[in-house]
């Protein structure tokens, strides 16, 4: 009788060592550093001291960075979102053969053959003050002076992201529409339902776990990154993450915990906000 | 001494070649029933392995070809950035057995404990290696010690000393090995008239076309000697500001920011060759070797020779802890054929110096020689290290001779006491 109250514990074990190793374990030694003192030309000096996080909090440039991400994060997830659905309800509901619609959901991966870099690198040539669309406008007499947002600016850092992450989107949601039962939209317009009130009231609430698992994925790459941003706003914007790695560049390894563990918190929060409106179970075991 | 001469020397000179001489006697007495101890010595270093970890503008693989081939164990490569390279040797100091670290960046690593001391003895050409690093003095001059000057780190009390010593000892910090004065880059074809002061980088004439190096222990650098020269900011120590100099400093970059000023700030030398060739920006920052990048593309690019001075740079190989017996001596072996002519001779092209000149020489045309080190006009086309011509016959190097480079540097690439605070002031300018 015994044995077999331990075989689920057995079960979840494997996964429960590797989080435990790989998530937890650090995670732990993140925690314990950040109250650490940094003492520049010495290294870590074991302390218990909440100085690092004081001098976050009191930072105004630290909100500034926070507002900045947080705006780039809702812009992005309101394109990937938009985009996300209309590409997965293309595929689902107005492609007619099985075969096509997965080629096409295919097709939508080809861009994630190449780096990421390649996918950021190679929008420069194409933006920039003596790139493909300035000299394109200016030749057929649009404008006489180049454009200079299109590159090294927050359009630009938005369109990367979309660019990179709006596959995080159209999985997800494509998956929960893929399970959509016809036949309930077939009732929809047979009790009198227009397009849109099907779309709205019928498709939306049902993918709802679908927009939810793309949100948190959108939300958490754009939160932690520094790359994007660096590269593509040409560093003329900052990110949250960019602190981290500054501090990492003299090892400052004490600041730079707390500066993670308070970003963890924040994106933490968020998810769990989103994951509280949707029931994410609902699409694992439905 | 003929070149040849010179080459056949340099060979002579390096214990390896010998061994390898001995070893292939050895090789032939084995048939004659007698094992000489070079051989075994011989055969166990081929298969060593040793790897340099470095930053891209050092860390190029033709060197580590070059080595393996004429050292017979194998060098291997690893490129990072600063802040990759500082944090592998602290947090894998195994990882890596020879890290090619900034001037600066020993004092950060030096504390840690992760790199022994390379013991003076043993490097054959120490007492030929430039002065700059050994005696802080230059063509007889005490050089600059605004910032990190070579000479103060230079030297450690013992092997396993975690701090550094003032004024010689047996013991080195790192063996030096690359070097350099760095200034600004323009593009001379769109701006039209001569460049002569650091105070241009500010010059609202090149609103939304100027861009500076967003590393900030280097940018704040150029940052510095530029508010110098414009008149907006007196220093007490520009190697080593206050918190209300960096403060005011980098409020004057704010304000260039917020009024479109800066086209970019770049993050690696890939990306300020990117703006400079693509006509993003006429003036920023730039480092050597992004010159000769840009200038193989044919875009005309001036490293201009500014009289306010020079900022300048250095690199050393720094021997990490953990090596020990053969594996130590042959890191020992890659740090003498360093220094023994190829390695120079390859790096000047990009326009860098080698630690130890005179052996360089015999590696360069005359042509090569004159243009990069004496400040001559070339007597032929000047090419990159990998080829790519880079300057015509008759032009010449801006910044003139060896000598006049270095008998001009003002400042030294540094880590500074206020570090912690110029890293979030500068995060401050980013996300300004």
């Amino acid at each position: 009788m015994k044995s077999r109250n331990l075989i689920p514990y057995l079960q979840a074990a494997p996964l429960a060592i590797v989080l435990f190793l790989f998530l937890a374990a650090p995670l732990a030694l993140v925690l314990v550093v950040s109250v650490f003192r940094n003492k520049l030309f010495v290294g870590l000096v074991p302390a218990f001291t909440f100085e690092n996080y004081f001098s976050i909090l009191t930072n105004a440039v630290n909100y500034q960075l926070y507002l900045s991400t947080l705006k780039f994060t809702v812009i992005v997830l309101a394109v990937t979102m938009v985009l996300g659905f209309w590409i997965a309800y293309f595929l689902v509901f107005h492609v007619r053969s099985l075969l096509i619609a997965i080629g096409l959901f295919l097709v939508c991966t080809v861009p994630f053959w190449t780096s990421n870099i390649i996918r950021m690198i190679s929008w420069k040539p194409l933006l920039g003050r003596e790139g493909l669309v300035n000299t394109a406008l200016i030749n057929s007499g649009v404008i006489d002076q180049p454009i200079l947002w299109l590159l090294f600016s927050d359009f630009t850092v938005v369109l990367s992201y979309v660019h990179l992450f709006t596959l995080f989107m159209i999985v997800p949601i494509f998956n929960s529409m893929a399970r959509i039962d016809k036949s309930l939209v077939e009732a929809a317009v047979d009790a009198g339902a227009s397009r849109w009130k099907v779309i709205w009231n019928v498709i939306v609430p049902l993918c709802k776990t679908g927009i939810g698992l793309g949100s948190v994925f959108v939300v958490t790459l754009v939160m932690s990154d520094f790359f994007v941003v660096a590269v593509m706003s040409g560093g003329l914007s900052g990110s949250v993450s960019s602190g981290v790695f500054f501090d990492l560049g003299i090892l400052n390894y004490p600041r730079a915990a707390a500066n993670s563990i308070v970003l963890l918190a924040i994106v933490v929060l968020i998810a769990a906000g989103i994951l509280r409106v949707v029931d994410v179970r609902k699409e694992l075991t439905g | 001494m003929s070149k040849k001469q010179a080459k056949h020397m340099s060979k002579k000179l390096s214990r390896r070649s010998v061994l390898k001489g001995a070893a292939a006697t050895g090789g032939l007495a084995v048939g004659a029933g007698v094992i000489g101890a070079p051989t075994i010595w011989a055969q166990n270093i081929k298969d060593i392995t040793i790897n340099h970890t470095g930053m891209s503008y050092s860390t190029i693989i033709e060197i580590a070809r070059q080595a393996s081939e004429d050292l017979g164990f194998k060098v291997e490569m690893s490129v990072t950035d600063h802040t990759g390279l500082i944090n592998r040797m602290t947090n894998e100091p195994t990882a890596l057995d020879v890290a090619d670290s900034e001037i600066w960046q020993t004092k950060a690593y030096v504390p840690q404990g992760v790199t022994q001391a390379v013991d003076i003895s043993r490097i054959d050409m120490w007492d030929k290696i430039t002065p700059i690093y050994t005696e802080g003095k230059f063509a007889g001059k005490e050089v600059s010690r605004e910032g990190d000057a070579p000479f103060e780190i230079m030297y450690r009390e013992s092997k396993d000393a975690t701090s550094f010593h003032d004024g010689p000892t047996d013991w080195a910090t790192f063996m030096p090995g690359v070097y350099n004065a760095d200034t600004l880059g323009i593009r001379p074809d769109l701006i039209g008239r001569p460049i002569e002061s650091w105070a241009e980088l500010f010059n609202p004439e090149f609103a939304g076309k100027a861009a500076i190096q967003n590393i900030p222990t280097i940018g704040i650098m150029d940052a510095i000697m530029a508010m110098e020269a414009a008149g907006f900011q007196t220093y007490g120590d520009r190697g080593n500001p206050t918190r209300e100099e960096i403060g005011a400093t980098i409020d004057k970059l704010i304000e260039l920011k917020r009024a479109g000023h800066w086209r970019a700030l770049w993050n690696s030398f890939d990306e300020s060759v990117n703006l400079m060739a693509a006509g993003e920006v006429v003036i920023q920052s730039m480092w050597s070797p992004a010159v000769t990048a840009v200038r193989s593309q044919g875009k005309n690019v001036e490293y201009v020779h500014l009289k306010e001075g020079l900022r300048g740079w250095g690199n050393g190989l720094a021997l990490m802890s953990h090596l020990d017996g053969l594996k130590l001596d042959a890191a020992y072996e890659y740090l003498n054929w360093y220094l023994s002519g190829w390695m120079g001779g390859f790096i000047a092209k990009q326009g860098y110096y080698i630690s130890v000149p005179e052996t360089a020489q015999s590696f360069l045309s005359d042509n090569e020689w004159g243009f990069f080190y004496g400040g001559r006009e070339a007597s032929d086309v000047i090419t990159s290290p990998t080829g790519e011509v880079t300057n015509q016959a008759g032009e010449m190097r801006d910044g003139g001779s060896y000598e006049d480079r270095f008998a001009q540097v003002a400042v030294w690439n540094n880590l500074m006491d206020e570090a912690d605070f110029l890293f979030s002031k500068w995060n401050e300018f980013n996300s300004a």
